[in-house]
């Protein structure tokens, strides 16, 4: 037999033990964990870094003692109050754009990381699997951005979104339609252009019924795989129908590609709507925005003016990325300030209370830093109140230009393309 | 044949043909020396940024960018070749493909590092714009590295059949120990067929970025191609390459036009498995 116990080592053990046990109470607070899984390698990776460098403002005005802005859920005081000023700490995690990977991250997370909760995961298609993992954990999952229609179809009682979804995104853009058909813009055909993933396919589908209930025609649907090499086909598919709304629904690899195709063969729908994702990614402004005047977007973003809280949040992420924060990279912010308010509320980390202090959730537009009308969720988990505006290039940025009384600056059609 | 259509093909065409001029790299140092450099993608990705980088600081297009790519793209290979394939080529044939996958992950993460996340463009007119021939629009840029991967490909071709450089060069394909024999250093031939795909390599990068956007893992994309233009050209077979690229870039166009863009990788490498099937050894490859 091995000895590894020597009576002689018994007092210093105690002792150790002794100081172990009288330093807990007395020692620093817990802290609170989070998991963030994000694509920060392969094709998604300059939204996924975008999502994490604002979660890491998040974290700081979390964290840190932030009086100038306003009412801000956190941002005054630093740390958890309701927590004894626990801090937060985000592990990140990259799901490498593929679900599984996504869900062998989840789990990473949650049995090794051991986070309190988990937020994430950028493509529909991975917060599909990633959110499964929570949810046999019994973890608490809140996503800031994934949109497709059956994240929440589940019957899941541990995921929960503050995005708007694919059925308001939809609205919106039905809305601005008859709006602008009414205004006298011809809108008889409608294109739907969609990547084929979870994302993509949920929103073309989404879509195709509301133009379906608002009477108007989808006259071409083109699904297509976001890591293709070449879309001239489609473009040239799209310029033999000739809709008069084309609704481009893609990453952003494929985003700039469209843009770049539709310029060499001189092809301009009259009116472009890039729906988020690929078209927010700073990185179109900065690749393509030069050729893409006039698309509209949808966002719940606004920088604001000098001197108010989305002002300085974006100047906080502006030193870190160099970038003006976008509208996914918001939201994936707004979400997690969500997440870490609910654990602030619910004092503890015990995954249950934290879902109980979730599914109590009721912040007013003034505790948040994007536009919803405030955050409450339904029993499926989507947020009731969460809403959206629209955007269009115009110069080197996006300007709100829908509804008018959002607007800051004046809707510009046809699309005018280079 | 409606005006489209004519338009598809060629477009089809001149994907193709860039196709073509970035796997005849890859073609040639497969079928130089059995080594399958899983890092290709990845050379034509920093051959990209290459021609970014120098656009940004010389201010200058392809007409520098090109030259510029292919000797950095050169040098890469040579080095890659010294320090990395030389040794795994004498382990077993896993040894390579992990060696240089792990090459690929080097290169690719070192540019992330680097430059991030970010996507890149060249500006769109570097080139000169789109022009329009007996009603087909053509895009200068993708004209030029069509034009380019015609005369890379017969360079490459007549460089292979019809200079002594070339014939050592394949004698060393054939037989390393009786090129030995004969006076031949293998191994020098080898770092030279490497810097010349590589440097071929660089090329197509180069033009490519002209159309194509950049980031860190566009290589990933493209590389696919390259692995099945290759094997549908015949392995080491430089016009087989050329086939066989503007072969897939004219039925992918087709498949996307006519049947629908989510279906077109289903024709191409559904038409792969047939040939294949047929003739083993590729379209153009020696049995």
């Amino acid at each position: 037999m091995i000895e590894v116990f020597s009576p002689r080592l018994l007092p210093s053990i105690a002792s150790l033990v002794l100081a172990t046990a009288l330093s807990l109470p007395a020692g620093a607070q817990e802290t609170v964990k989070i998991g963030a899984i994000y694509p920060l390698s392969g094709n998604a990776a300059s939204a996924g870094t975008a999502a994490k460098a604002a979660i890491e403002v998040a974290t700081e005005v979390i964290n840190g003692d932030h009086q100038n802005l306003g009412d801000l859920t956190l941002a005054r005081g630093a740390g958890l109050p309701g927590l004894k000023g626990a801090k937060v700490e985000v592990v990140f995690a990259d799901n490498q754009g593929t679900p599984a990977a996504g869900q062998n991250q989840a789990l990473r997370l949650i049995t090794e990381e051991k986070v309190h909760a988990l937020t994430g995961a950028y493509q529909s298609g991975i917060t599909l699997t990633a959110s499964a993992i929570a949810e046999r954990h019994g973890i608490p999952f809140l996503s800031g951005e994934s949109v497709a229609a059956n994240l929440t179809e589940r019957g899941f009682k541990w995921f929960f979104r503050t995005t708007p979804v694919a059925a308001d995104i939809a609205k919106t853009y039905m809305a601005f339609l008859k709006e602008i058909k009414g205004a006298g813009t011809k809108v008889d055909s409608v294109a739907i252009v969609n990547e084929n993933t979870e994302y993509g396919t949920s929103i073309a589908k989404v879509l195709r019924e509301a133009a379906k209930e608002n009477g108007f025609n989808v006259s071409i649907e083109i699904p297509y795989s976001a890591n293709t090499t070449d879309v001239q086909s489609q473009v040239l598919q799209l310029k033999d129908k000739n809709p008069d709304v084309v609704i481009f629904v893609s990453y952003t690899s494929d985003a700039i590609l469209y843009t770049k195709t539709m310029q060499a063969l001189g092809y301009k729908p009259p009116v472009l709507i890039g729906d988020n994702s690929g078209f927010s990614d700073a990185s179109f402004l900065k690749t393509v925005g030069g050729i893409a005047q006039g698309a509209i977007n949808r966002s719940a973003w606004d920088i604001g003016k000098p001197g108010s809280t989305t002002f300085l949040i974006n100047e906080m992420y502006k030193k870190k990325t160099g970038n003006d924060l976008d509208d996914t990279a918001g939201r994936a912010m707004q979400g997690f300030f969500v997440l870490v308010e609910a654990i602030n509320r619910a004092g503890s980390t015990d995954p249950a209370k934290i879902q109980a202090a979730l599914k109590a959730t009721d912040l007013k537009p003034g505790q948040l830093m994007m536009g919803y009308k405030g955050v409450k969720f339904d029993d499926k988990g989507n947020n009731t109140l969460a809403s959206a505006l629209l955007i269009q290039v115009q110069g080197d940025a996006y300007v709100a230009v829908w509804p008018k009384e959002n607007a800051t600056a004046e809707l510009k059609l046809p699309y005018k393309g280079w | 044949m409606s005006a489209t259509v004519v338009q598809v093909i060629v477009g089809g065409l001149l994907l193709g043909a860039v196709y073509a001029l970035f796997s005849s790299g890859l073609t040639l140092i497969w079928g130089m020396m059995n080594v399958v450099n899983f890092a290709h993608g990845d050379f034509v990705m920093l051959a990209m940024y290459t021609a970014f980088v120098v656009w940004q600081l010389l201010g200058i297009g392809p007409a520098g960018g090109v030259p510029i790519a292919a000797l950095v793209l050169a040098t890469v290979g040579i080095v890659s070749y010294f320090a990395l394939v030389r040794h795994v080529m004498r382990g077993p044939m896993i040894a390579q493909i992990l060696g240089t996958f792990g090459l690929a992950l080097l290169l690719r993460y070192s540019v992330f590092w680097g430059f991030g996340a970010n996507f890149m463009s060249l500006p769109d007119n570097l080139v000169g714009g789109t022009f329009e021939v007996l009603g087909v629009r053509l895009q200068a840029s993708r004209l030029l590295a069509g034009t380019v991967a015609l005369i890379v490909t017969a360079g490459l071709h007549l460089l292979l059949t019809r200079t002594p450089l070339g014939s050592r060069m394949l004698a060393v394909a054939e037989d390393a120990d009786a090129a030995q024999l004969m006076g031949i250093r293998p191994d020098r031939m080898q770092a030279i067929a490497w810097a010349i795909a590589a440097g071929a390599t660089g090329i197509a990068g180069a033009l490519i970025a002209t159309f194509f956007y950049i980031s860190p893992t566009v290589g990933e994309t493209l590389a696919i191609i390259a692995f099945v233009t290759v094997s549908l050209g015949g392995f080491g077979s430089v016009p087989g390459a050329l086939i066989a690229g503007l072969l897939i870039g004219v039925i992918e166009s087709l498949s996307a036009y006519w049947i629908g863009a989510v279906y077109k990788d289903i024709v191409v490498y559904s038409l792969f498995v047939a040939v294949l099937w047929l003739r083993p050894q590729g379209l153009m490859g020696k049995s």
